[in-house]
């Protein structure tokens, strides 16, 4: 519980930091603060049981069917990490309190550094790969958020995309990876899988395994090639930059390298694809690193270069490389948090990050460059600082290794030295065009010294630098070998951390990195010339525009292509593709008709099929005339209705027959604005081409009734009519369904209704008139006129009688409140609209609104009696003249149902008899 | 009984799938109209055919229809009218914006 809190901790403290700012930026700085320090205090109380060796662990079922569990367990190397994260987002939280202005929206920010805390968490505690998945995509996406923070700024936007775009890729192949190791191993537990090295190394899918869990590392960690988000990423805050470079984003990639290593290491493919990705990166990020002009520019690179540094180091398949490069996690982390404050804090207090502008801030802000001069000489390699001890390490390995290669092995230590050599360089320059030097007089603003607080998270980890530097046994050896026995699955060999290994080969490497770095930096003009000469400008930035461009090009042509703008051709297209789908399928699958005895068939039924297929053809041919047309339409709709009755639906046939009267109304009053003949305008070759596109789709759709109808059924509706009276109190099974089993469908579709009545109000009550008071009954019909008003009342007696019975005999909401549209429609074309909305009433919005909440509320009150949504009840009334009565809540929601379809009905209807027609000629 | 549903449904939906191809806004509306008449049909159909069965719980009867598919083509047919109701609202409006009542909003 306490090892899921730690994730939650942060996720759920999200909420915090936008409310409280109103009480003041530091009560927001503290609110962000306050989840971030309990979760740590959590987790240093679970460290003892992780020294000890032991695995804390936690586990909840959430998906099981698809074997993702919410696991966690905490390990040696997980409890690293974990303590980086929330340890240096502390001193980032800190930081950004005075690094952030006035004008930034600081909840936004804490919310967002939060969400990403622990979306990290989440990756380096999961103890299942798809919920390590999922953690992972969650933090690209929070790092796209944060990248973006300045949203007003374009860099910004484009920098946050990119690094979307790059490292949701990667989550993808990640994801792919995840399934397939699942599918090699037998499960989604991490450790189960970590201890299933051998069967994954020896399974036929080890290559395309491995191939996606690097892109899917590599691609976080900005491994070349995919380094080029990482430097655009910079255009966020610098507490982000500080943070995603050191303890989180970039480093859940080798985290993951690392994580995998018992699961995926110790094969020539390993070695050979991270070794030389790690080396690439490695020379090609420092070499960049040197003639970035932008402080943070250059720490992008240098990140970069580390980052490869890492991922060489596990590329090795050595106990002593993992520990080289766990160490060199931590010492990463630390330097390279403090130089971006650094960098942070030099453009915070100048205004500027071009190192060409800056120079002699030494007399301005001595004290931070005393930090940034420690933490430079550590990324340097600069003995009794810790990042001395791993690069020395890093050294003593690939000397090794290169012995063990033998032929181009040298190769190993030579690119070693000249990255280091480049690095040694670039902190130079960093230190010195910075603070030494001629002051520029180019700067924007006055220097001076940072706010007290703002420069203890950089005291803190300058701390940490020199105390692991000087005395790196005492300090760090347990928490080291307690991590690395985490990457390892076994405590590894002892070793020993020492400034001082004698005089050797890496010591040798050492020293000629240093010299060969000073020489560089002295000189730098002619190197720089050197580089703009031989490499033009080329940039991964330029390469990932416009492979983009061309995506959004090509899919623009394929819509076009797809869709010309002619809605027959996309008609034609989808109902041609759902015949050709449904033809394979009845191919392949078969549509043989079953062993289902036939009903006979009387002579109506022939008759009654005889002027069906009548009138459809009828319809078909000479929808041009469209009176006609819609005459026969309502002829097919009253045969359906009768084919209802025979086939034992007397619900379905009564709202057949009234639906078929309020939609013919409703045709005829659009005829009424619409033209009333469709020109006779298609091509031979069209209707021929409908006309085959229609005979296939049409004895298909026969084919396949007739198949449904001769096979045997085995339906789940015995429950229903076992339990209609029981359990609902109706014997009308259709009915109860409706208003009980199903009742929740049926507040869906009411609400539908509703909306949709509403939509048709909306979009043509501006054109809607009604009728003056010329509108005199003289207009109208008095056969009608008197016989329609002489049927109201009888009418509303019907559908009393027809709604009441609903629950026992066919009838219900749904029809009763038809019928009562019908009745006032009728109103409506005897007497006018004037008339009728004097007498009735011309607003039916409250009608829809009562519906829907009456059935709302009878659904809701089951919560009272402490049962599901539309739990009904019921209970036997004898009524006077009626006799037995069930009195069902059922009732009241079918009564919701009634209002509800009364109101939509004649709103619609209402709404389509205001129209006028055009004025001819217009 | 079955063949004549069954080519039944089928005549109307070939009606309505041809209609619903044409190119002036009213008769693809009577298409969509036949096609829900075709569909509904075919829903209730899928509970197999039974004359004199209606699912009317009474004491001594044992045969009823299906009554699952009823309920459902029962709302489907009130959506429906929504539903052409709602098509026929954007024609009368397309016509009245566009000066045209073709289904690409031109001639």
């Amino acid at each position: 519980m306490k090892l899921l809190l730690i994730v939650l901790l942060p996720l759920a403290g999200i909420v915090l930091p936008p409310v409280l700012v109103r009480a003041g930026r530091t009560a927001s700085a503290w609110a962000a603060a306050t989840p971030t320090a309990l979760a740590l205090v959590l987790l240093a109380g679970m460290a003892p049981t992780v020294f000890e060796g032991g695995v804390v662990e936690a586990s909840w079922p959430w998906m099981p069917a698809l074997g993702l569990n919410l696991a966690f367990f905490l390990d040696g190397f997980g409890l690293l990490f974990a303590g980086l994260i929330l340890g240096i987002g502390l001193l980032i939280i800190l930081y950004a309190r005075y690094y952030l202005s006035e004008d930034d929206p600081m909840g936004r920010f804490y919310a967002m550094l939060l969400a990403f805390m622990g979306a990290m968490l989440g990756i380096v505690l999961s103890d299942n790969i798809l919920l390590l998945v999922v953690f992972w995509e969650l933090t690209s996406i929070s790092s796209f958020l944060l990248i973006g923070y300045w949203r007003h700024r374009a860099d910004a936007r484009q920098g946050a995309r990119m690094a979307l775009a790059v490292t949701g890729a990667g989550g993808l192949c990640l994801l792919a990876a995840a399934i397939l190791l699942g599918h090699v191993v037998g499960s989604y537990q991490l450790q189960a899988i970590l201890a299933a090295g051998d069967t994954i190394t020896a399974s036929p899918l080890y290559l395309p395994i491995l191939g996606l869990v690097l892109l899917g590392a590599f691609t976080k960690s900005a491994q070349v090639p995919f380094h080029f988000w990482l430097p655009h990423a910079m255009a966020a805050p610098t507490p982000v930059s500080a943070y995603l470079h050191s303890a989180t984003m970039v480093k859940a990639g080798v985290f993951l390298i690392a994580r995998l290593y018992p699961a995926l290491s110790g094969t020539e493919e390993w070695f050979v694809l991270v070794t030389v990705i790690g080396l690439a990166t490695m020379v090609f990020g420092a070499y960049g690193a040197l003639f970035k002009d932008d402080l943070k520019g250059l720490l992008a690179y240098s990140t970069i270069s580390h980052l490869g540094l890492i991922t060489l180091l596990f590329g090795l398949n050595t106990q002593a490389g993992v520990i080289a490069g766990v160490f060199h996690i931590i010492n990463h982390a630390t330097f390279k948090a403090s130089l971006f404050m650094s960098a942070g804090i030099i453009d915070h207090e100048t205004g500027t990050r071009d190192i060409r502008k800056l120079g002699g801030l030494r007399h301005y802000m001595p004290v931070t460059m005393w930090l940034a001069a420690i933490a430079a000489a550590s990324m340097a390699g600069v003995p009794l600082f810790n990042g001395f001890l791993s690069k020395e390490m890093f050294f003593t390995e690939v000397v090794v290794e290169s012995e063990r290669l033998g032929g181009i092995g040298w190769l190993l230590p030579v690119f070693a030295t000249i990255g280091g050599l480049l690095s040694a360089a670039y902190s130079l320059r960093f230190v010195h065009d910075v603070f030494f030097g001629d002051e520029t007089g180019a700067l924007p603003r006055h220097p001076h010294e940072p706010p007290r607080y703002m420069r203890v998270p950089v005291e803190i980890l300058i701390l940490i630098c020199v105390v692991v530097g000087v005395v790196p046994s005492l300090a760090i050896s347990t928490v080291l070998a307690t991590a690395a026995g985490g990457v390892l699955l076994q405590a590894p060999e002892p070793f020993s951390l020492a400034l001082w290994h004698g005089f050797n080969v890496p010591l040798v490497m050492s020293v000629l990195a240093l010299a060969g770095a000073v020489a560089l930096y002295y000189q730098r003009d002619a190197a720089e010339r050197w580089h703009e000469r031989t490499f033009p400008a080329f940039t991964g930035k330029g390469c990932f525009e416009s492979v983009l461009a061309g995506a959004i090009a090509a899919s623009r042509r394929l819509t076009a292509w797809l869709d010309d703008g002619s809605v027959q051709r996309n008609v034609v297209l989808v109902i041609g593709t759902a015949v050709v789908m449904a033809a394979a399928g009845g191919i392949t699958g078969g549509l043989d008709a079953g062993s289902r005895a036939l009903t006979p068939a009387p002579l109506p039924a022939v008759a009654v099929w005889l002027m069906g297929v009548i009138a459809t053809v009828v319809v078909a041919l000479r929808h041009h005339d469209r009176f006609l047309a819609l005459v026969a339409t309502g002829v097919v709709g009253l045969l359906s209705a009768l084919t209802f009755i025979y086939i034992s639906a007397p619900d379905l046939a009564l709202t057949q027959l009234s639906v078929e009267v309020v939609s013919t109304v409703l045709l005829l009053l659009a005829l009424n604005v619409l033209p009333k003949e469709t020109p006779h305008e298609s091509s031979p070759g069209r209707r021929w081409r409908d006309g085959v596109l229609a005979v296939a789709g049409g004895g298909g759709i026969a084919a396949l009734a007739y198949a449904a109808m001769t096979r045997p059924l085995d339906s789940i509706s015995r429950y229903f009519l076992e339990t209609s009276v029981p359990g609902g109190g109706g014997h009308n099974v259709v009915n109860v369904i409706l208003v009980d089993f199903r009742g929740f469908d049926t507040f869906g579709e009411i609400t539908v209704l509703g909306i949709a009545a509403l939509c048709v109000y909306a979009l043509i009550r501006d054109e809607a008139h009604t009728m003056a008071s010329a509108d005199t009954e003289a207009r109208h019909p008095r056969m009608l006129l008197i016989g329609s008003r002489v049927m109201l009342p009888l009418l509303a007696v019907v559908t009393v009688y027809v709604f009441l019975r609903g629950h026992n005999q066919p009838g219900g909401g749904f029809i009763a409140g038809l019928i009562a549209a019908v009745a006032m429609v009728t109103q409506y074309m005897a007497s006018g609209v004037h008339w009728t909305e004097q007498r009735l009433t011309g607003n039916y919005f409250p009608m829809i609104g009562a519906g829907l909440l009456t059935a709302g509320f009878t659904g809701l009150a089951s919560w009272l009696f402490d049962v599901p949504f539309l739990t009904s009840t019921f209970s036997h009334v004898n009524w006077p003249v009626v006799g037995d009565f069930e009195i069902a809540s059922a009732v009241a929601f079918d009564l919701g149902v009634f209002l509800t379809v009364v109101g939509s009905v004649v709103l619609m209807l209402s709404q389509f008899g205001k129209q006028q027609p055009p004025v001819e000629g217009r | 009984m079955e063949i004549l549903i069954a080519s039944g449904i089928g005549v109307v939906t070939a009606a309505g799938i041809y209609l619903t191809l044409r190119a002036r806004t009213f008769p693809v509306i009577l298409g969509l109209t036949l096609l829900s008449y075709a569909v509904n049909l075919f829903l209730v159909s899928t509970g197999r055919l039974a004359i004199n069965a209606p699912p009317i719980v009474h004491e001594g009867t044992k045969a009823y229809t299906d009554p699952l598919p009823q309920a459902l083509v029962l709302t489907a047919i009130v959506i429906g009218f929504a539903m052409t109701a709602f098509v026929l609202v954007l024609a009368l409006k397309a016509r009245r914006e566009l000066g045209s009542d073709h289904v690409d909003g031109r001639e």
